[in-house]
């Protein structure tokens, strides 16, 4: 088996601003994150040869590829949509690697975009029209809960205990995304508001959740060897790795709710083509799927960055903050962005591709040089870990 | 000798003091508690409780018919005990039969199994009943209506009450109707209701069947008499020579209120729960006419009290905080907008039934592993279509973790959202819990299945299986 590992290079990048963006629709945020890519990269529309969209909403369906096609004008070349859950939009970035890779297209896009405002409802909806009684008022926020409620009671942690490990990870990465001009969400909160506010989902309270938002961001990319004719600092691709489990993990006997074998998985695969041993050490930064606090920090643990059980330890130490020893969310993850779900895969890695640039301005990290992006999509059922280097070897 | 082998009784735990119409309306109070079915219930769910507690420990496959009696039926068109004899795994083989039209409906079927069995025809049958009626908001009714539902096993052997005798009036009288038009119950001025409706005809059954049998009062050790209110009933009694502090059966007004059609059997049980060997019970119901029967207990009522008892349910209660929600969980009021996304599919459910509606999951023969719903390919091993199907739904389990969701919108927030490890083999079930305080629910709780309404999407009513705490 071959390893993606600088094969792939990311030469421009496009991300509209998140939020509720009731003023604009999806074709608005597609050309808003396409045309500060094309510009990134130093080409245009012409030089496009084929495209990759990744979008869930359910009022797409019977779309393909015509979304993407359709506001860019983007005629004549191949154009897939994809679809995998809360890592669509690292699939579409994933799928159109693998063409560039094989040498098929010179220059690929991959885009992402979801519309969320225009449901009516707060949320990702309820019961999800999948099975009529078996998932009748099944919530996001029940299925993390589900994980928070397991986890404080295996490693016995009392609700207020648990509750305000959650609340710290909120107060960081909000106090991140106030940094970061596209974010929905730009403002400080405090660890008592965090814990005062009410529930969605018990144990999760509202700031647990991420927001719901609008939004669309944009890749392009080349083979690694054709990438320095466009930019001097184009970011690498070192490692991809995704993995499924079921469904309905809900169902699956033994599952055992405080730890996603997905997640592990897919950061083994990304791990090992590019090359690392520890990730604790050898990534810089990662922008991780905290759809929920309690997700964020089950994540710490399953990407290996901490031991099994000990993530409080770390979180209550600032391991993962903007200056600790491995800060995660830097740009305030989706606790501040929300989750536009065909586009969160690729606005996490915008932010490790500003990173690695040294172009992510106040939230600018040191000496930053491999970061990972890691999506959690389902119940969780399906996850993506990229990694990202700025330079090849 | 024909008679009752089984029985089982069901109550719903939700119960509304009268206080609190009677408050929201500015009238007066008759006092007490009414029985409320739950949001997710109707008369075929609570029917189906009745049904299990009747043939739990019963040799399923010797059901030969199941009979489902109510004035309140889900459906006008579609047999509902169908339905309720696939939930319960009985044979395809039985006669199923829905009764409805009065509040003599379940006596129509008693004594049609009764009449089933005696012919040779049947063997076995269950008779269900059940109601879930409607007062007009404000009327009396509404205070005096409960709802529950009650089964009966009637067989030709083990018996621990033999039907003794069966008779049977008829009158035409619009004393208390609904057209097909109704939503909620109509009558004519009470005093000539009683008169001429209630007290004449079940005079004329109850003289009739105890001049048949040779029997006077003495001989009678508890008269069963259904009762509109908390008072007729006991004239009647004393106008036909019984004791009324000793010989006729408390019909329960005053802590679950009128079942309608499934009164007669829910009193009959609880007359069953309290008889020795050897007593003669007299029951009759009423409706455009009236049935009576003679019952004799025999000696084989000393196994069966082990059963939970009518008084046993009327004990385990949760009261509603307001009457509001009463009407909401009636479908009486608006509510705000839903936004549920559902798929409802006749073809679905029907594709479905040995999971949606049995409650079975899958055991592999290969490596034992038990999975739900019913999996083709094992999770563990992989064997593909080596399993023998399991019933998971009469199994007990303990929450294996939860959420308290306010997100997930429904009749009474927040929704209890579990998963459930099942004491068969580990098997994991994702459901909603019931019947429950919110406050109570804790990782390692002891929960048992209960079949349950969910929908009415698509025009058809989805079933399907909660939990809740063992009771």
């Amino acid at each position: 088996m071959e390893s993606i590992r600088d094969k792939v290079a990311i030469i421009g990048m496009g991300c509209c601003k998140f939020g509720e963006n009731w003023d604009k629709s999806p074709e608005d945020m597609i050309i808003e994150a396409a045309y500060e890519a094309y510009e990134d990269a130093g080409i245009g529309p012409k030089d496009i040869q084929a495209g990759w969209l990744g979008t869930v909403s359910a009022h797409w369906i019977g779309m393909g590829g015509l979304a993407l096609a359709e506001p860019l004008k983007l005629q004549g070349i191949p154009i897939t949509r994809v679809e995998n859950w809360c890592a669509t939009g690292h699939e579409a970035l994933r799928n159109a690697s693998f063409a560039v890779a094989c040498g098929m297209y010179d220059i690929a896009i991959a885009v992402g975009f979801e519309k969320l405002k225009d449901t009516g409802f707060p949320g990702l909806g309820v019961g999800r029209g999948m099975h009529p009684t078996l998932e009748m008022r099944r919530t996001a926020p029940s299925s993390f809960a589900f994980i928070a409620t397991r986890y404080f009671h295996k490693y016995g942690l009392s609700p207020e205990q648990g509750k305000e490990t959650l609340a710290k990870i909120a107060v960081k990465n909000h106090k991140n995304g106030s940094m970061h001009p596209k974010a929905h969400f730009q403002r400080e909160i405090t660890l008592d508001q965090a814990l005062k506010a009410p529930i969605i989902a018990w144990p999760l309270g509202l700031f647990d959740c991420c927001g719901n938002s609008d939004g669309a961001a944009v890749a392009i990319i080349t083979r690694a060897e054709l990438a320095k004719k466009y930019r001097d600092d184009p970011i690498y691709i070192k490692g991809m790795g995704l993995s499924q489990n079921n469904m309905m993990p809900h169902f699956q006997p033994h599952f055992d709710w405080t730890g996603f074998d997905v997640t592990k998985n897919a950061s083994r695969q990304a791990y090992e083509q590019a090359g690392i041993k520890d990730p604790r050490k050898e990534i810089d930064l990662a922008v991780v799927h905290d759809c929920f606090t309690i997700t964020e920090l089950i994540i710490y643990e399953d990407l290996g960055f901490s031991p099994k059980g000990k993530a409080k330890e770390d979180v209550d130490a600032g391991t993962f903050a903007l200056d600790g020893e491995l800060p995660v969310n830097t740009d305030g993850g989706l606790k501040c962005f929300g989750h536009p779900v065909g586009a969160s895969g690729l606005r996490m890695s915008y932010e490790i591709y500003k990173q690695l640039q040294g172009k992510a301005g106040k939230r600018q990290l040191k000496n930053a040089e491999r970061g990972l992006a890691h999506t959690l999509g389902g119940h969780p059922s399906v996850s993506c870990v990229m990694v990202y280097g700025n330079s090849t070897g | 000798m024909v008679g009752i082998k089984s029985y089982g009784a069901y109550i719903p735990v939700v119960r509304l003091n009268r206080d609190l119409i009677s408050s929201a309306w500015g009238t007066r109070s008759i006092g007490g508690e009414r029985s409320v079915a739950n949001y997710d219930q109707d008369s075929l769910t609570m029917a189906v409780e009745a049904l299990l507690n009747c043939v739990d420990g019963e040799d399923s496959e010797g059901v030969g018919g199941l009979f489902f009696a109510s004035t309140t039926s889900p459906y006008k068109e579609k047999c509902c005990s169908s339905i309720m004899a696939t939930v319960a795994d009985l044979s395809k083989e039985i006669w199923t039969s829905d009764f409805g039209n009065s509040l003599r409906s379940g006596t129509s079927a008693f004594r049609s199994a009764l009449n089933a069995v005696k012919s040779g025809d049947r063997n076995n049958v269950v008779v269900t009943s059940a109601d879930c009626r409607l007062g007009t908001p404000r009327s009396v009714d509404e205070q005096i209506f409960g709802d529950g539902a009650a089964a009966v096993l009637v067989g030709d052997s083990d018996v621990i009450a033999t039907i003794e005798d069966a008779y049977s009036v008829s009158d035409d009288i619009t004393d208390v109707w609904r057209t097909d038009q109704d939503t909620f119950v109509r009558s004519w001025e009470d005093r000539w209701v009683l008169t001429n409706g209630y007290t004449k005809n079940m005079k004329a059954a109850i003289s009739g069947i105890m001049k048949r049998q040779g029997l006077t009062p003495k001989d009678i050790a508890k008269v069963v008499l259904c009762s509109p209110d908390a008072r007729s009933y006991v004239g009647l009694a004393r106008a036909l020579g019984f004791d009324t502090k000793t010989q006729v059966q408390d019909p329960l007004i005053s802590t679950i209120g009128n079942l309608g059609a499934a009164q007669p059997l829910i009193l009959l049980i609880s007359a069953l729960e309290e008889a020795k060997p050897g007593d003669k019970i007299l029951l009759a119901s009423y409706g455009d006419g009236s049935d009576a029967f003679i019952l004799q207990v025999t000696d084989a009522i000393e196994g069966v009290k082990e059963k939970r008892s009518v008084k046993d349910s009327i004990g385990l209660k949760m009261m509603l905080s307001t009457y509001p929600k009463y009407l909401a969980f009636r479908d009486l009021v608006p509510l705000p907008q839903e936004f549920i996304k559902l798929f409802p599919s006749a073809s679905v459910m029907w594709r479905t039934q040995n999971w949606s509606l049995r409650g079975h999951g899958s055991k592999c023969k290969k490596c034992g592993l038990v999975s739900f719903p019913i999996q083709r390919v094992c999770f563990n091993c992989q064997s593909r279509d080596e399993f023998e199907e399991v019933r998971l739904s009469d199994k007990k389990g303990k929450v294996y973790t939860y959420s308290l969701d306010s997100l997930a919108g429904g009749v009474e927030p927040p929704t209890v959202q579990t998963i459930v490890e099942s004491e068969e083999g580990g098997a994991r079930l994702y459901c909603l819990m019931t019947d429950c305080n919110p406050e109570e629910v804790k990782v390692g709780m002891p929960v048992e299945m209960t079949f349950r309404r969910f929908h009415r999407e698509g025009g058809f009513y989805n079933y399907f299986w909660k939990c809740r705490p063992v009771r």
